[in-house]
């Protein structure tokens, strides 16, 4: 202990308590972040089969004051007839509806109903007229997916994609306060829902225009690069040479200011 | 018969330098050299972090020669990036995957080179700011200033080369943008992209061309642009800011040897170790995330490097059309019709030839409106030449506002706003930004200046507040040291020349026009304190001290 407290002064205790604090952090992150994915592993493994008479009182509780009644829609929101089960699981189960403010995109916040209550709505949903169904594992399943079928799917999401959502799925401005959002951390559910139902300001990707085989290539293909992390180090939010002119300007310039005020003041 | 004793040297050492000095005469330059005295000021170093960022560059950029292929023949990629595995691409794409994947420390040198050639352009733009701000660019130093801005397109026309090398999509649209400003030329603009492209965009030619740009001209000519710059500083010694001691015929510093070899040297490696220390930390361009060019996809989040944002902000902040006004024209030649593309061709070319034309004549420009064909060697504090400060912060406005707008997606996503607002608002910033600095700056300047005559005249408030036996009160005033006072007060700043008549006695109408600027410019100087003045003032101070002192009795 009495070493520990004489050597606390020394210029190298900095560095080290940096070092401790990094890793005590890195490492409490990596166990964070550890449990979430699998918490959301587990939740798209369940099935859960949801009741119409339960979805239509949550519905005529909570959607029905912009959607209608009958989910015939109104000035405030559109018709949810033919949506299918998708759309509900998606907009619901990314918190995205109920929608907080009327805005020019809803965005993901925290879900506001459990699994069953967002299964019931979309089983409601999907009772008022045919539209696509909630993926089941087998469509969304990646593990089989080749490393040739890997990269098909990059240049599908690079010609299809990255336009709003940026080569590196980071996302991207659209007009008027719309945006795409970054694809970081959302399940191969809600990207396939997504696809097939085109959400908010996306357009609809379905299975003639983008098979299912491709559909799948570009979700491992997401989760590919996104496991991968950034192999020359901080990404930098992946934002391209923006946040890289930023990053020398502050830092780099910074830096420089620093070391010649240090050089200097250094008198011979 | 004389016999003439050579110095023989002792040691080994010695004897070496003395061989290599009898047959070049070295000596005499490194006495010479070793002699010259460079100032110590944190702000004059900028210009080596930029000239040790071009030194790295050249060491980094050797490096990427052995394994870069600057060959857009089609292949297939098979190296150990398995996102790209088997997809069709430029030789030159896949030897720029395979740097960063594939060869030992090759990823860190792309990562070296690319900082080191953003730092390299940010530390000549510091650089220039300051020689600007401080007024060193004033006789003898002209010459020097306009080099100076040709190292600074020389750089960024280095680094846009350099960016399109990889043949990424990221790159290859900045490309295609280029490509699109020179088909706006009016009638040759397509030739011109026929003939640098070979052919119809993107060809098979451009990579290579670049290449040879990139690694042989554009460096050649800054290599040679440095000498000269260099040379030129020499030649006219360093300038040095104002203080005691300090006159325009001497300079106060240190000598090179030992001193300023040691602190420049080193700070090399502080560079160098700065940019080692980001490349291996902070990725920068991650060419895989974007895949081989294709004329197709453009991603979100395209933009240049840093120093060409500026004009791709101006071609986003341009409107199509001005409500019913396309600036789109079919003009009719007697040879047939010509397409004038206004909207690309004005904000790609206009601003920056306005901005750089304004840069290289500033010089003749302020010895025009102030007639002061003096040398200087000490330099100006900003705010004690408001004009010219003024203008500069108008153009930093100018120029940051087109800088902003190539960001305008992102400043909108990150800032939760509407990317059409952002575009408006910049808008109005560009046009209505600069006046407003300028008036600001200068009345900031102004303001400052006056503070300064208010210090030198009446010293600093002590905060001691007297009571008079009368019961009034006064503060106390604490007079300046004369090292403290010479700072303030030992400037001289121009004041406003009316319009000179001429030989012949007549006032041209160009001698008017200078007189107008320089009333613009000059009227509202605030002069610096003079002798007779400041006796004045402690005159006044001593009467007031003097009831003081007789109260103590």
């Amino acid at each position: 202990m009495k070493a520990l407290s004489q050597r606390r002064r020394s210029p190298l205790a900095v560095f080290a308590l940096l070092v401790i604090g990094l890793l005590v952090t890195g490492g409490l992150y990596a166990v964070a972040s550890g449990s979430v994915s699998k918490a959301q592993a587990d939740e798209t493994t369940q099935t859960v089969n949801g009741s119409v008479e339960n979805g239509s009182k949550l519905f005529a509780a909570n959607c029905a004051t912009c959607h209608g009644l009958a989910a015939e829609g109104s000035d405030s929101g559109p018709s949810l007839v033919g949506v299918g089960a998708a759309a509900v699981d998606f907009q619901v189960g990314t918190g995205r509806m109920p929608m907080q403010m009327q805005g020019p995109q809803a965005p993901s916040k925290p879900v506001q109903f459990d699994e069953q209550q967002t299964a019931d709505l979309a089983a409601y949903v999907a009772s008022l007229g045919a539209g696509p169904a909630i993926p089941d594992e087998e469509t969304i399943d990646i593990s089989g997916v080749s490393d040739e079928e890997l990269a098909n799917g990059g240049t599908i999401f690079r010609v299809n994609c990255a336009m709003c959502h940026n080569a590196a799925a980071a996302g991207g401005a659209l007009t008027r306060g719309k945006f795409a959002p970054s694809l970081a951390g959302v399940s191969e559910q809600h990207i396939y829902e997504a696809m097939v139902t085109g959400p908010q300001n996306m357009p609809v990707f379905n299975d003639s225009n983008i098979t299912r085989e491709q559909k799948k290539q570009v979700i491992a293909y997401l989760k590919h690069i996104e496991a991968q992390g950034s192999p020359g180090g901080q990404a930098l939010g992946s934002l391209g040479p923006v946040s890289e002119g930023l990053f020398i300007w502050t830092a780099g310039i910074g830096l420089m200011v620093a070391f010649t005020i240090w050089i200097t003041s250094r008198h011979a | 018969m004389s016999q003439t004793t050579e110095y023989t040297p002792k040691t080994d050492v010695g004897r070496i330098a003395n061989f290599v000095n009898q047959r070049t005469g070295a000596a005499a330059a490194v006495k010479e050299f070793g002699r010259k005295i460079f100032p110590d000021h944190w702000s004059f170093m900028f210009g080596e972090v930029a000239l040790y960022s071009f030194i790295i560059l050249l060491l980094s950029g050797t490096f990427l020669t052995f394994f870069f292929d600057p060959s857009m023949a089609e292949t297939h990629y098979d190296g150990s990036y398995v996102p790209l595995r088997g997809i069709e691409m430029s030789v030159a794409y896949s030897s720029s995957l395979d740097i960063s994947f594939d060869v030992r420390g090759g990823l860190f040198m792309r990562q070296v080179h690319h900082w080191a050639a953003l730092l390299f352009v940010a530390g000549m733009s510091v650089h220039m700011l300051r020689v600007f701000f401080t007024g060193a660019f004033r006789r003898p130093r002209e010459l020097n200033w306009v080099v100076g801005g040709v190292l600074l397109i020389l750089g960024m026309a280095a680094g846009f080369t350099g960016y399109s090398l990889p043949d990424d999509l990221l790159s290859g649209n900045g490309l295609r943008i280029i490509d699109g400003v020179i088909k706006a030329i009016p009638v040759v603009g397509t030739y011109i992209s026929f003939f640098l492209f070979g052919g119809e965009f993107p060809g098979t030619a451009i990579i290579g061309r670049l290449y040879v740009l990139h690694i042989l001209l554009v460096p050649a000519i800054i290599l040679l642009m440095v000498v000269l710059h260099l040379m030129m500083v020499v030649i006219h010694k360093h300038t040095q800011y104002p203080g005691p001691g300090r006159t325009e015929d001497n300079v106060v510093g240190f000598p090179v040897g030992p001193v300023y070899a040691a602190k420049a040297g080193g700070f090399f490696f502080v560079v160098f170790g700065a940019i080692a220390a980001i490349a291996a930390l902070f990725q920068i361009n991650p060419i895989w995330n974007y895949g081989p060019y294709d004329p197709s996809p453009v991603s979100a989040g395209t933009q240049p490097d840093w120093y060409i944002g500026w004009v791709d902000g101006a071609l986003r902040l341009m409107p199509g059309v001005l409500g019913d006004f396309s600036f789109e024209r079919n003009v009719a030649f007697p040879w047939g019709h010509n397409t004038f593309v206004f909207n690309v061709l004005l904000p790609a070319l206009g601003p920056a030839l306005f901005l750089l034309g304004l840069l290289f004549a500033w010089p003749w420009i302020e010895r025009w409106i102030t007639k002061d064909n003096r040398e200087h060697h000490i330099l100006d504090r900003p705010r004690n030449a408001p004009f010219r400060t003024a203008v500069g912060a108008a153009g930093v406005v100018f120029y940051c506002t087109m800088w902003a707008a190539a960001s305008s997606d992102l400043i909108a996503t990150h800032f939760h706003v509407s990317l059409n607002d952002v575009t408006y608002w910049l808008r109005t910033i560009f046009i209505i930004g600069p006046f407003i600095a300028f008036w600001i700056t200068r009345r900031l300047c102004l303001s400052l200046q006056r503070k300064d005559r208010e210090t030198v005249l009446h010293g600093r408030e002590a905060g001691v507040i007297m009571m008079s036996p009368e019961g009034g009160y006064s503060e106390k005033h604490e007079q300046l040291n004369e090292y403290k006072r010479w700072r303030l007060v030992s400037f001289d700043t121009p004041q406003y020349i009316p319009a000179q008549p001429d030989e012949d006695g007549k006032i041209t109408k160009k001698e008017k026009r200078r007189a107008k600027w320089s009333k613009f410019f000059l009227e509202d100087r605030v002069a610096p304190v003079t002798p007779a003045e400041l006796a004045a003032a402690h005159d006044h101070h001593e009467v007031e001290g003097g009831d003081h002192k007789s109260l103590g009795h």
